[in-house]
């Protein structure tokens, strides 16, 4: 992938360039790895999902947030407090459908793609695939089933970055083994 | 007070990104040499991309220490927000920088069966240092070992050009 390098960073936005750019590494080497686009974001989405399953840990003792009521709830405390805290930007939630299942997050700017530019023969990549396995797996782990994946992406042409989330179901929490 | 969490975000990229190296990988001297390669040539590249942003406005250095000073300083604070322990030298280009509590290894259990895994999360930072250094105009080699848990020791032998 190739980058422009034309602004100065200051050692706060460090960090992130550091996610940022490890990102960056990782959908190269899968790339490299794999035959086609499928399945590096099939790989990326696996990957996400194990760190989405860890990071809620992390997430619920910093944020001290409390059970969510309902979806909308959920969609507010992701964008609001979670793509805050760990992306530095907060999505817009948008595009409800009618049964209140379904909504948006609008990302105005994308920090992993910071400077990344999708080369020619990879026109189906998705390329922060990673974010649909984090919240997906993140939400299993409340027990909430959904269904995450990116419907407008700024590196294909897009204006603007959208995810899209579906809620599918309600998990049962897991109750502990009884005689095998 | 709200406080940025991106670092933990990378911690947990990182693992993630190490049992990917691994998961398909056989066991041996061999393949695991593949993958500490593997992961050290990523994190070079990304030593690299760090510096080529974060040095634009920083004075030239004096000499090879004043360089590896800015690494133990500057580029660990903004890395691992801390700075390297320790650093001794020889004065003949090998520097020994000390982490007493490298933030990468702080979520292995200390445990001394675990001794034998840490390279692995060594491997990445040793790329990075390598990768940021070779971007200031200096060619190195980068090693890591550990001792104690989370106690690591990086050793830079830089190269003559």
């Amino acid at each position: 992938m190739s980058r422009q390098s034309n602004r100065t960073t200051d050692s706060k936005k460090m960090n992130a360039e550091l996610f940022t750019l490890t990102y960056g590494a990782l959908v190269t080497q899968l790339c490299k790895d794999y035959e086609n686009d499928e399945e590096v974001n099939k790989q990326l989405d696996k990957m996400g999902y194990n760190i989405g399953v860890r990071l809620i840990e992390d997430f619920l003792a910093r944020s001290s947030v409390g059970r969510c009521q309902d979806f909308r709830e959920t969609a507010d405390v992701i964008a609001k407090v979670a793509f805050k805290m760990y992306l530095g930007i907060t999505p817009s939630v948008t595009n409800w459908s009618p049964a209140g299942d379904e909504f948006s997050l609008i990302l105005e700017s994308n920090p992993l793609v910071d400077f990344v530019e999708l080369p020619d023969n990879h026109s189906s990549l998705v390329y922060s695939n990673l974010l649909c396995g984090v919240l997906r797996g993140a939400l299993e782990m409340v027990q909430m089933a959904v269904e995450v994946k990116f419907s407008q992406d700024t590196l294909r042409g897009d204006n603007v970055t959208e995810i899209r989330m579906k809620f599918i179901k309600r998990m049962e929490e897991n109750l502990p083994a009884g005689d095998e | 007070l709200f406080v940025m969490a991106d670092e933990a975000l990378f911690q947990f990229l990182h693992n993630e990104v190490i049992q990917y190296i691994y998961k398909s990988s056989e066991h041996g001297e061999m393949e695991n040499g593949r993958c500490i390669t593997k992961l050290e040539n990523m994190g070079f590249r990304v030593g690299q991309g760090l510096i080529e942003r974060f040095t634009k406005d920083t004075a030239r250095f004096k000499d090879e220490l004043d360089v590896m000073k800015f690494i133990c300083k500057d580029f660990w604070t903004c890395v691992f927000k801390k700075q390297i322990d320790n650093l001794r030298t020889n004065h003949q280009g090998i520097y020994v920088l000390q982490d007493n509590k490298f933030r990468l290894l702080t979520q292995l259990s200390a445990g001394k069966q675990y001794l034998e895994h840490a390279p692995k999360y060594l491997a990445f930072t040793c790329g990075l240092v390598r990768g940021g250094l070779s971007n200031l105009g200096v060619k190195s080699i980068v090693t890591a070992e550990v001792s104690v848990m989370p106690a690591c020791k990086f050793q830079v032998m830089i190269q003559k050009m």
